[in-house]
This record gives C-alpha cells, sequence and structure tokens, in this order.
C-alpha cells in the first residue's frame, strides 16, 4: 500500500478566527507559568506540602497520558493484533498523543518547586532506579521522544512534496525511506512504553498508602490505570474522529464504528477487576456508606457502564451521535477515576486542610489543553495527518 | 611533600597550589607557634590527632608546626610547664595559633577547672588575648559538648563564649572532629595568614559546609526506602540506612562521609552506629540519640524563588468553584448538546 496516497494535508486556511481565541487562551496561561517561575509555585497556586500534586498532575499527567493512549490503542489494533484497515487512523492518533504526552512533561516541569534541579533527571549519576516516579518520568520522557519519531514520517512525506527547495526535498525522501525501515522497532518500543508507565501511574498511589481512600488503594491500581488508559484511548479515538470529520468538513471514517465494538468488552473488563479491587479492600462498607466519596465513586463507575452499554446494545452506539456522547462520558467517567485516585480520595491528614485548584492553576490547565487543540489544527493543515478520502474510500471495499 | 598534598586536597584547593602550601610550610622559621590548652575534656581530640599518619603526629610537631605548649605531649611538668607557656606567649605574642580543647566552667568564677591555680576562664583570656588565631577543637571547645549537658553542673561553656572581642577565631566541633580538618585549618593560616571562608558558626566550609547525609555510603538505602528498624538485625547486617536507628546525619554537616577516620579506616555510619550529631551544636547530647532527625532541605538560592508554600492547603472558595465550575459545566454542556446534533443513524462502514 502506498503511504504517499494514504494521508492528505487538509486544505484550508490556518488563521481562522477558532485559532485566535484558542491562541489568546493560551497566551493567558504562558503568562501565568511565566509569573510562577518568577514568583514561585505557591504564588499561582493552592499547592501544599500535604498536597504536593494538585490538578496540573491529576489533570495534565494523569488524565492527559490517558486521554494521549489514542496512538497506544491504536499501535496494538493495527500492529498487534494485525488490523490494517485502521492504518489510516493512525497519524492524527500519533499527533494527539505526541502533544498530549509532551504537555504532560511540561506539566511536570511546570509543578516541580525546584525546577532548578528538574536537569538533574537528564544526568544519570543522579538517578535512583529503584523509583516508581524515576520509572514514569522516564517511560513517559522516552515515549514523547517516540511519538515525535513516528510522527516524522507525516512531516518528510510533505517535505518531500516540495518544489521549491529540490535539495531539502531529496534529502527529506532519504529520510522518510530510511524511518520507514526502522519505524517499525520504534513502534515496538511505542507499544511497550505506555504499558509500562500507565501502569506506575497507578503504581504511585500504592505508595502513598492510607493516604488513599479504600475505595481507589487497591494493588490493582496498576492494572486498572492500564485498563483505564486503554479504554480512553479507544475513547479519545472516536471522540476526535467525529469532532474533527465536522469541525474541518470532511467525510466520516466509518472505521472507528467498528473500532468501537472492543470498547464494552474493555468497560467489561476494567468494572470487573474494579469491582474485585473493592472486594479484596474491603471497601464495600465505604462504597454503600452514601458518602460524598461513595456517591463520587458510583457516579465513575455508572459513566463508564453507560458507555459500554449504549455502544454494545444499541443502534444509536453506531451513529455518529451516540459514539460521540458514549466517548464523552467514557472519558468523563474515565478521568473522574483518576482524579479519584490523584486528588478526591487523597487526604494527606488531619493537619492538612484541603485542596482546590485556584483559579490561575486552572487556567494554566485549561491553555495546556488549548495549546493541544492548536497544535492538533494547525498541524493537520501543514501535513499529511488526515486520512486521505478520496484514494480511501475505494481502498475499504 | 605528600601529607601537604593531602591537606591541600581536603581544603579543597586546586592541586597547583600544593606548591604554594608546600613552599609555606617548608620555610624554615616558619613554622607557626602552636600553643594548644586542654580543659573539661577527655583528651579525644588529641587522640584523634595522635591516631593520623598521614602525616603522623612526629611529622606535624617537628616539621609542621612548632608546638610550644601541649600538655599530652609536653615532657615538662608543673612549674617548668606553666613557666614555658608564659614565656611562650611573650615570645610569640599576636603570632602564635591558640588551639582550644574542652569546655570552659563558669559556676563560682571558674573553680571547677584550675591549671596551676589560676581558672580555666583567666588561662583562656590571657593566651587567646595575645593570639593571632583561635581554633576551638572539638565539640566542648565549640559548644560546651558533654560537659555542658543539662544541668550542667559546672556552668560550662564552650570557648566562644569568653573570647575577646573582635579576636579571629574557627570552630572546628566534632567528638573527636577529624584531624586532617585542623590540619588542613592549621596549613591555611600558615599559607594564606588569613581564615579559610567560614558559615554562620565559624566552621570552615571546606569541611562544614556540607550534610553528612548528603555524602553518606549508605544514601541510596535512605532514598529507596530500605532503612535498618532493629541493631542485630538482617538489615542491619546488610547495610541499610540508619537513619530510623535515630541517624542525625541529615541535619549534620560534616566531611565525616568523605573522610573517615584512623586514616581512613573507618567512621561511625560505615560501622553501623548513626552518627550522634557530634559537629552541631544544637543537636549532640541535645536531641535524643534515638530521636529522628530533621531532614533539612538545602534552602534554594535566594535567586529561585521558594519551592514550599506555606499553608496547610486551601480549600474552595466560592469564586474558584463557580469559575472552575462553569469552564468544566460549559465543556459537558457543550458536548451534549453537540451529540444532541450529530446525525442519529447507524452508520454503516460497508456501504
Amino acid at each position: 500500500m502506498s503511504h504517499e496516497k494514504e494521508y492528505a494535508v487538509h486544505r484550508a486556511p490556518i488563521f481562522t478566527p477558532t485559532f485566535f481565541v484558542v491562541l489568546l487562551i493560551v497566551l493567558i496561561g504562558f503568562a501565568i507559568i511565566a509569573y510562577r517561575y518568577w514568583m514561585g509555585v505557591g504564588a499561582v497556586s493552592n499547592l501544599s506540602d500535604g498536597w504536593p500534586w494538585g490538578i496540573w498532575l491529576a489533570y495534565d499527567v494523569a488524565v492527559g497520558s490517558a486521554i494521549a493512549c489514542g496512538g497506544y490503542v491504536l499501535a496494538i489494533t493495527v500492529y498487534i493484533m494485525n488490523k490494517f484497515k485502521y492504518h489510516p487512523m493512525i497519524r492524527s492518533a500519533v499527533l494527539a498523543s505526541m502533544f498530549g504526552y509532551a504537555l504532560a512533561g511540561f506539566s511536570v516541569i511546570v509543578d516541580i518547586g525546584r525546577y532548578w534541579n528538574a536537569y538533574g533527571f537528564f544526568v544519570p549519576s543522579r538517578w535512583q532506579p529503584n523509583s516508581v516516579m524515576f520509572e514514569v518520568a522516564l517511560c513517559i520522557m522516552a515515549y514523547t521522544l517516540i511519538l515525535v519519531i513516528e510522527f516524522l514520517p507525516s512531516v518528510f512525506e510533505r517535505l518531500g512534496e516540495l518544489d521549491k527547495w529540490p535539495k531539502l526535498a531529496k534529502f527529506s525522501r532519504a529520510v522518510y525511506k530510511a524511518l520507514d525501515k526502522v519505524l517499525i522497532f520504534i513502534i515496538a518500543l511505542g507499544v511497550t512504553l505506555p504499558t509500562m508507565h500507565q501502569s506506575s501511574l497507578g503504581s504511585l498511589y500504592i505508595v502513598m498508602g492510607y493516604k488513599l481512600n479504600a475505595l481507589w488503594q487497591t494493588m490493582f491500581l496498576p492494572l486498572l490505570f492500564l485498563g483505564n488508559a486503554v479504554l480512553m484511548g479507544f475513547s479519545i479515538v472516536a471522540f476526535e474522529t467525529v469532532l474533527s470529520a465536522r469541525q474541518l468538513k470532511r467525510p466520516f471514517e466509518k472505521e472507528i464504528v467498528s473500532l468501537s465494538r472492543v470498547i464494552p468488552y474493555v468497560v467489561a473488563f476494567w468494572i470487573i477487576v474494579r469491582f474485585i479491587s473493592v472486594t479484596v479492600s474491603g471497601a464495600w462498607g465505604e462504597a454503600f456508606s452514601m458518602s460524598w466519596l461513595s456517591l463520587y465513586f458510583w457516579l465513575e463507575i455508572i459513566l463508564i457502564a453507560i458507555a459500554g452499554y449504549i455502544i454494545f446494545a444499541t443502534e444509536y452506539g453506531k451513529s455518529q451521535s451516540g459514539l460521540f456522547l458514549s466517548a464523552m462520558l467514557l472519558l468523563i467517567g474515565g478521568g473522574m477515576y483518576r482524579f479519584g485516585v490523584y486528588i478526591v480520595g487523597f487526604d494527606p491528614g488531619p493537619e492538612w486542610l484541603a485542596y482546590f485548584p485556584s483559579i490561575s492553576e486552572f487556567m494554566i490547565t485549561v491553555s495546556l489543553i488549548a495549546l493541544e487543540v492548536l497544535g492538533y489544527m494547525v498541524l493537520v493543515k501543514l501535513v499529511p495527518v488526515l486520512p486521505n478520502m478520496s484514494a480511501h474510500g475505494a481502498k475499504t471495499k | 611533600m605528600k601529607a601537604v598534598t593531602t591537606a591541600t586536597a581536603v581544603m579543597g584547593l586546586p592541586l597547583a597550589m600544593a606548591e604554594q602550601v608546600v613552599a609555606a610550610a617548608e620555610k624554615p622559621d616558619n613554622r607557626p607557634p602552636v600553643i594548644w590548652l586542654h580543659f573539661q575534656e577527655c583528651t579525644g581530640c588529641s587522640e584523634a590527632l595522635l591516631r593520623a599518619n598521614h602525616p603522623g603526629i612526629a611529622e606535624v610537631i617537628l616539621e609542621l608546626i612548632n608546638l610550644e605548649y601541649q600538655e599530652t605531649l609536653m615532657a615538662g611538668a608543673g612549674h617548668q610547664a606553666e613557666a614555658s607557656l608564659e614565656n611562650a606567649i611573650k615570645k610569640y605574642a599576636g603570632k602564635y595559633i591558640l588551639i582550644v580543647e574542652g569546655s570552659i566552667p563558669k559556676l563560682d568564677n571558674g573553680v571547677c577547672c584550675q591549671i596551676g591555680g589560676k581558672t580555666a576562664m583567666e588561662s583562656f583570656k590571657h593566651a587567646a588575648e595575645n593570639a593571632a588565631y583561635v581554633i576551638n577543637l572539638g565539640a566542648c571547645a565549640c559548644n560546651g559538648g558533654i560537659v555542658a549537658i543539662e544541668p550542667n553542673p559546672t556552668q560550662a561553656f564552650g570557648a566562644p563564649e569568653f573570647m575577646p572581642e573582635g579576636k579571629p577565631y574557627i570552630n572546628l566541633p566534632g567528638c573527636p572532629p577529624n584531624p586532617y580538618n585542623l590540619l588542613s585549618v592549621v596549613l591555611y593560616l600558615l599559607t594564606f595568614g588569613a581564615l579559610p571562608e567560614l558559615d554562620a558558626q565559624n566552621r570552615p566550609l571546606f569541611a562544614y559546609g556540607r550534610l553528612i547525609h548528603e555524602h553518606c555510603e549508605r544514601r541510596p538505602h535512605f532514598d529507596a526506602g530500605r532503612f535498618v528498624r532493629e541493631f542485630g538485625s538482617e538489615e542491619h547486617k546488610l547495610g541499610y540506612c540508619l537513619y530510623h536507628m535515630g541517624c542525625k546525619g541529615p541535619e549534620t554537616y560534616a566531611n565525616c562521609s568523605i573522610i573517615h577516620f584512623n586514616d581512613g579506616a573507618a567512621w561511625p555510619i560505615g560501622t553501623g552506629c548513626p552518627c550522634i550529631g557530634c559537629t552541631e551544636g544544637s543537636v549532640l547530647f541535645k536531641n535524643s540519640l534515638y530521636s529522628l532527625a530533621t531532614v533539612a532541605q538545602p534552602t534554594p538560592n535566594a535567586n529561585v524563588p521558594t519551592a514550599s508554600p506555606e499553608g496547610l492547603g486551601q480549600g474552595a472558595t466560592p469564586t474558584q468553584t463557580a469559575f472552575v465550575g462553569a469552564a468544566v459545566g460549559l465543556a459537558v454542556g457543550a458536548g451534549a448538546v453537540y451529540a444532541a446534533r450529530l446525525p442519529k443513524e447507524p452508520e454503516d462502514e460497508n456501504k
């Protein structure tokens, strides 16, 4: 199959009104980030020594990297399950993953109090390889790099078509061919690394011990986080597919309907493990105590279960609207689970008051999301990322 | 030469400076006169110096310094010794280095410690007034040490309490302090004619600039959470971190973890004994030997913002809740409306 025909640049103006609105949000957020670096982490956030991990870690790292697992699940589907039917979707998923992971890494640098020590991460003599956090950091850093390499072919493909600079074009074509040969090894790594660090994102909270509420604290945390990442990966692919078809006024990619058939099974698996974990922890009493935490626990499970049901059992689940809705429910429910572990179910002890993100803290998170959206919007119009629908329709028959 | 090179390295000076140090140490008449006074102490600091072999004590007193008076080492005794002390103070007035070992009692005008009919307070003041520099050697001379433990029956204090106004002095706390730190300070004074860089407690930064914890050989165990919980346990035999046994390494500034005692042969933590914080006046004998140390976070530089937000956390205020709630609600609502407007017919892939 010829790659040149598989993807196409989306021909549309870059500087739309939406572009400027999103850009404005990004600029506001980065102004706050600059202030944070000048005045310290306490100046813009509600973080304290008892609550050192707030919304930046809970959303940008935990939820953000799960949402960025679209590239991961598609790589598994295409290269491991050998379903090349979905190959045309992989570039846009990789692009979104690349932004998600790069910004997860970036938000860690925003979050750490002593950012001037961050360079130590690149000095092997300063490593502490027994640390869960080290594993997460190394994997996220490595995976971001892998995603960039996975994305590079589309850049070089585009550069190779440029007639203005024949030398650059020739070079790019050569690099493109070379990349094509090694890419399979990169993809293998790209499947391994998220498996490792998505589970470790859960292990981070096993380490927190009794500070995490019994409804969430379990030795199953790594498995639950991995399952949750797969779930959210599939959801975001569906979500993005519907959204980008609509917003960029392109034909709908119908493969997503069959790809989404797998979601209910992941949902069932995840909920079963979740229930087993609550049973093992002996936390059912807590689950029915009708406290705010128990209501939160049920809400997160119900949202995920409803989405699984819509896709599994209804005709509506096969429509664009149904897919979009259930993907959204899964993203909210899955995100709620991660927030539950990272913030809601976390209690550092009676001497610490509470944590709720400050407005500037929240704005930084919003601006990072905006940056992600902005990058996606611009890059699909610059390099061939989205499926080439004209060639594509003929091929899938 | 070799001894001096070692000392140069201890002081953290560039190797090229070794020649300068050697030159200073080898000038025939340039051996610095040293007067060494003992007060309320156990002579452990002197003993530690005697254990040093690079250089050995013979080399030190015959080649590097001109030891005029040292009660443990000198041959003379009684009135003879007293006379020699007086002679030395007169002869080298304003030139000699005074080394003080032991604390000085204040109770009843210092009657608890007298030598040759003079109280320790008198002897010290007399000797210190004429000294070029004073080196307070050991925990007792710096902070009172073991002698000054509550209830401090002799009202003992460290020598800085009695220091003549404006006299340049340096503290070398420890129980005992590492002899190479003393040697390095003496050679530094000799070479540069000035005190090395000092911290807030007048300790030389080259030796007391860093926490034991920072360079401890058991530090990886601390970071990995592998601790000894009981003496003689399997963890203790495996050499795990002694923090939970009361090791004061995390709050003690000293170079023991780099330059060991007995000529580099051993040091407390290396033999499985927790650090007792003997270089810290506020730790040694003030905190229980088995109490947990405060893990000192090195304070960030002044040119970077604070990394530890004050306060105990901040709950939701109405404005924040409204703002975050509105934003999240808006996003969810927009999503729901968006979903409602999308086509609701099932998509057939094969069409």
